[in-house]
């Protein structure tokens, strides 16, 4: 099929029509909703695990059933936690999305997965540690402990991309595959991406997301070697931002399927929410590099936009530096017309890297749709209620170490949408 | 603007001003084009740990930039380095440390490797505890920032795109071994779309460590034949047995046609067009009946707006796997037609290895080339043809002078990758 890329002279809407998520609070966008805007009834608190990787507390991942988004028994058996999260949670997107087993859409989807790896095995990792250092490091043969000890199927467990590849072999998208890399800023980037495909007519649907596993102590090494964990009791976001900072990571899947407005109309999906604008940008975050790029961003994003209430879901990781200049930003908001309502959906779902920006979409897009909003979700006084339901969102994301980016959804209605 | 500042579809003509490369062959493009047109390998033992016991011994690795320590995200970012100043000085574009558009980078995923895992428990000797709890204990004692720095898997883009001043986030991307063809695959959209004018398209790999080789040797992909070296690989003959793992990097500097014309720039080449379609077969084998690669195929040819006809060389994937070579030669006789028996292959990989996430990247600087010089690069180890392949032009051990006007490079990958992308000359 040819798409005529660059001539389009208009460009095209850009919808969120479906959307999967995966967490501690549960399964399914409803779900989340629910737990996150005080509608079922208890009060908004976090599920912890305090025990099992402390000091540091995780979210960890609600009881999953994975069967029912992978149904080959070999399929799984191929995959460890971090994959089976994001193919389960890709799978629940195309399902809301009505695009499950429908075999023409998804063999022209194009797909982007922002991807960390996958897990190693701890148990062989700390054989090999034990009999090759210490008074062991002449004696031991590394060379034979991996030879026999490493299972050949866990170097694709591991694989960066083999979780687009699992999403290909079991979900059957295969119009194109590309994984990002790169902590949160490849959600972001490969967000942005598909943004811009869409809307200059290379792409007509796209299948975007990453997945996150907390509960395993490679991944925990990895951030901590800079000592950037929480490793107290837990905190909310901005509570820990004042006292000292770090992350607390949170088991996620987040996907989200994009579509240009022509596309969802032609097949009669129904959409959530417009992807209005996003922004992104780096810097070596010298001391407010981070607080400019977002000021200069959300000066483009905001062309035109409503002056007056913004809501903002911020996913920031708690991570001192970039965590203290993103709210010196939202703080100037006032400054130039917007006042915004902010909710780290972090507090809730813990931080989870590659795939926390297409999750604040997912919440952004769940709001809009539902004309309703989360409840403050932490006691420091950043989060006020709400008064209405904003009717835009802003979406941040600030990477615990490099990145910055916003996206702005804003509501359809129902004219709109039809 | 004239019309041939755009192509058959409208879009803006996107070519090559600048490129740069390293393999085992050596650094630049003027020492790898000598060796590879020599018929010469770049495979060698091992000497950079103990392969005692290892069923494989050997890799194309790149091993004279003295990168010390060794990891693979510092050698990845080091080649990176030497072939993006190559191909920014060619291209003489931007000013020092500003280039005037994005990165794509194909890169290897990062991860802790065992000398830094040894080091931090190494660290609390005295520790009762063990395992991921002694190494976190370690963290928890002192800081390793660098170290942090180092194993993120922003890390080889963020230390690109500082050095560069490239514009934008860093797109750091995996497609396995199709990594490279997609990094170009990627800027040449942006530019398509308007995004930009110009980008810089990397792609690297310097993952030849023990854990990467007995992974990759577990899964039976690697060649055995350890002794000599330089004829383990053995693209499209019948007695291939497998890839050996190498180490190289290529950048390419991508412009529209009209901005490189404007400010005078030669043009190395044009990219007229790139193909891509994902594999629902398995993880690591091909769907049997090879549609995911001639629709890949197809597309590229179709992007391109040429004819298989056109096409004077196919730059091969070709890892030298049973498989492989098997399934990228039926379906390239599936998308092009009869045409393909006389159509001149040949493997860049039977002589620098599989540069994995770099390949696609290394072999677009040697298919450029190719038009440019008019000599094919050969496929060295090719003594016994397959029977299972029919008719095959491998450009057998020894270059050939071809006057070649489009190419086409194919790259895929474990996971279902496929990437396809035409070259050509410069429009007359």
């Amino acid at each position: 099929m040819k798409r005529n890329d660059a001539m389009s002279k208009e460009n095209a809407d850009v919808w969120i029509t479906g959307i999967g998520l995966l967490s501690s609070l549960g399964e399914g966008a409803d779900v989340h909703w629910a737990a996150m805007s005080g509608k079922s009834g208890s009060t908004v608190t976090p599920v912890l695990d305090n025990e099992n990787y402390a000091p540091y507390p995780v979210h960890p991942l609600v009881e999953v059933d994975y069967a029912t988004q992978i149904q080959k028994r070999g399929d799984l058996r191929q995959m460890e936690p971090w994959q089976r999260i994001g193919t389960y949670t890709a799978g629940l997107a195309l399902a809301d999305a009505g695009l499950s087993g429908d075999l023409d859409a998804l063999d022209h989807m194009d797909m982007i997965v922002a991807a960390g790896s996958g897990e190693r095995d701890a148990e062989m990792d700390q054989k090999v540690l034990e009999s090759t250092t210490g008074d062991n490091a002449n004696k031991g043969n590394s060379n034979e402990i991996l030879k026999s000890e490493l299972r050949p199927t866990l170097f694709l467990a591991q694989l960066s991309n083999l979780l687009a590849g699992n999403i290909s072999i079991v979900h059957k998208v295969t119009g194109s595959s590309r994984t990002y890399m790169g902590e949160e800023l490849a959600g972001l980037a490969s967000i942005e991406n598909a943004y811009n495909r869409i809307s200059k007519g290379q792409s007509d649907l796209m299948l975007i997301g990453g997945a996150n596993n907390a509960e395993r102590k490679d991944s925990l090494l990895i951030f901590e070697l800079g000592q950037n964990l929480w490793g107290d009791e837990f905190k909310s976001i901005w509570e820990r931002a004042q006292a000292g900072g770090g992350l607390v990571q949170g088991s996620v899947g987040a996907f989200l399927v994009m579509e240009s407005a022509k596309h969802a109309k032609a097949r009669g999906a129904k959409p959530y929410a417009k992807l209005s604008g996003i922004s992104s940008d780096r810097c070596r975050r010298d001391d407010g590099q981070a607080k400019d790029n977002l000021d200069r961003q959300f000066d483009e994003l905001s062309k035109g936009m409503q002056k007056g209430t913004l809501g903002v879901l911020s996913g920031a990781s708690g991570a001192k530096q970039a965590t203290a200049e993103e709210l010196a930003f939202l703080q100037g908001l006032d400054d130039k017309g917007f006042q915004p309502v902010t909710r780290a959906y972090g507090s809730m779902m813990g931080h989870s890297f590659e795939a926390q920006m297409p999750a604040g979409l997912a919440l952004a897009a769940l709001a809009l749709s539902k004309g309703e909003y989360l409840e403050p979700l932490d006691g420091s006084g950043v989060e006020a209620s709400a008064d209405a339901a904003p009717e835009q969102i802003m979406v941040t994301s600030v990477g615990h170490w490099r990145g910055e980016g916003l996206a702005l959804l804003t509501s359809l209605d129902s004219k709109e949408a039809k | 603007m004239t019309n041939s500042m755009n192509d058959h579809l409208g879009r803006p003509v996107v070519v090559v001003t600048g490129m740069g490369v390293v393999t085992s062959l050596g650094q630049g493009q003027q020492d790898n084009w000598r060796d590879l047109t020599a018929a010469k390998s770049g495979i060698r033992h091992i000497s950079r740990f103990s392969t005692e016991g290892l069923r494989t011994t050997i890799a194309g690795c790149v091993d004279f930039l003295n990168v010390d320590p060794y990891s693979a995200p510092a050698l990845s970012i080091a080649m990176a380095e030497s072939a993006a100043s190559e191909a920014i000085e060619q291209a003489n574009i931007g000013t020092k440390g500003d280039f005037p558009g994005p990165l794509f980078l194909a890169t290897p995923p990062t991860e802790l490797e065992w000398p830094q895992r040894r080091e931090l428990y190494g660290e609390e000797s005295e520790s009762t505890l063990e395992g991921y709890d002694r190494l976190l204990s370690a963290c928890r004692t002192n800081k390793h920032e660098e170290m942090q720095r180092l194993f993120q898997f922003a890390s080889v883009g963020e230390h690109l795109a500082d050095k560069y001043g490239t514009k934008g986030l860093p797109i750091s991307l995996s497609t396995a071994c199709a990594s490279g063809g997609t990094a170009i695959q990627l800027g040449v959209e942006a530019i398509r779309r308007g995004d930009t004018d110009t980008a810089l398209c990397v792609g690297t790999d310097g993952t030849v460590n023990l854990e990467a080789l007995v992974r990759f040797s577990l899964l039976s992909a690697l060649s055995t034949r350890n002794d000599p070296p330089e004829a383990a690989m053995a693209s499209f003959s019948k007695d291939r047995d497998g890839f050996i793992m190498a180490e190289g990097a290529a950048c390419l500097v991508l412009e529209t046609y009209e901005k490189a014309k404007a400010r005078g720039a030669e043009i190395l080449g044009v990219l007229m067009g790139c193909g891509e379609h994902a594999d629902d077969f398995h993880r690591t084998r091909t769907s049997p009946d090879g549609l995911p690669m001639i629709k890949t195929i197809t597309k590229a040819l179709e992007d391109a707006g040429i004819a298989p006809s056109d096409i004077g060389y196919v730059n091969a994937h070709g890892t030298s796997t049973p498989e492989n070579d098997k399934m990228e030669y039926f379906s390239l006789k599936q998308a092009f037609g009869d045409v393909m028996e006389t159509t001149p292959i040949s493997s860049n990989k039977s002589m620098i290895g599989h540069t994995l996430s770099a390949a696609g990247a290394v072999e677009a600087v040697f298919s450029l080339m190719t038009m440019r010089n008019s000599m094919i690069p050969p496929t060295i180890n090719y003594n016994t043809p397959d029977p299972d392949m029919g008719k095959i032009d491998a450009v057998p051990n020894k270059a050939r002078e071809a006057d070649v006007s489009a190419v086409i490079s194919n790259s895929f990958g474990f996971g279902g990758q496929n990437v396809s992308v035409v070259y050509g000359r410069e429009p007359k």
